[in-house]
């Protein structure tokens, strides 16, 4: 199974904080940190996909976007 | 020896105009982690690692200009039109006051790019960690602008290139794999 593109934890929130809690914060673990040498014969994109996307590789492809945003 | 393509590597549009995003950008220009920065240390680390790993510091380090051109046109075109109470407004008045428009080499909070950015220690393990680490900032960094901007175009080629050092620090990964020479050796250590 592939492991998830995003983490996250609670930091701990005092009593005495002053701003509200963030609640999760989120961190990005990208495909690359679980890979180690590529292998071979890795389905690919097709050439017009890759240039927008980035890589040619969808083992590699991670979509990012604002883990903020989507909680509210 | 270059060879250069008269357009971008990946197309710029800026639908807003908000001169603050390119207080922001300004970081990947002549920031720490910037991609001015990962050029100018991958093409002069070339010279001091093993020639099996010199062909990928030059693809890398040539693309990281291409990004270079990619950020400077998002600054260019975010404040090309803006006026200086904008730009007052935009927290960018120092830069406006000693540059105009004109983009220049320092960070997001104005200082100026130094050499000092560019890591250098003649051992391969170390610089190309080192540079496996300044991918995962620039990659960081993309992220935090991209959590800081609305602008739909903008975050669309941001994440191209947030893609691309993903697949920088895979290639870093690699290398170091091939100079460990135990690749398809031993699976477990």
């Amino acid at each position: 199974m592939r492991p998830s593109n995003q983490k996250s934890y609670v930091p701990y929130h005092s009593p005495y904080d002053p701003c509200p809690p963030i609640g999760k914060k989120y961190y990005s673990t990208p495909p690359n940190l679980y890979m180690g040498f590529q292998p071979y014969n890795l389905p690919q994109y097709s050439p017009k996909e890759a240039l927008q996307k980035g890589t040619l590789w969808p083992a590699f492809y991670d979509y990012y976007e604002n883990p903020y945003e989507r909680r509210r | 020896m270059w060879v250069y393509e008269k357009k971008l590597q990946y197309p710029v549009k800026v639908t807003s105009c908000n001169p603050t995003l390119a207080k922001y950008l300004i970081e990947q220009y002549g920031g720490a982690d910037g991609e001015l920065a990962a050029a100018l240390r991958y093409l002069n680390q070339r010279y001091t690692i093993p020639d099996k790993v010199i062909g990928l510091l030059t693809d890398i380090g040539t693309e990281e200009f291409a990004h270079l051109e990619m950020i400077a046109t998002m600054i260019y075109k975010l404040t090309k039109d803006a006026t200086p109470e904008q730009l007052k407004a935009a927290g960018i008045a120092d830069h406006y006051v000693n540059h105009d428009s004109a983009l220049f080499y320092h960070n997001a909070a104005g200082v100026p790019f130094t050499a000092s950015y560019i890591a250098a220690k003649g051992d391969p393990i170390a610089d190309l960690y080192e540079d496996i680490a300044a991918e995962e900032k620039a990659r960081a960094t993309y992220q935090w602008i991209i959590n800081m901007s609305d602008d739909p175009d903008l975050n669309d080629s941001l994440r191209f290139l947030r893609e691309r050092e993903i697949i920088h620090s895979q290639r870093f990964r690699e290398a170091v794999e091939i100079l460990k020479e135990e690749r398809d050796r031993k699976i477990y250590f």
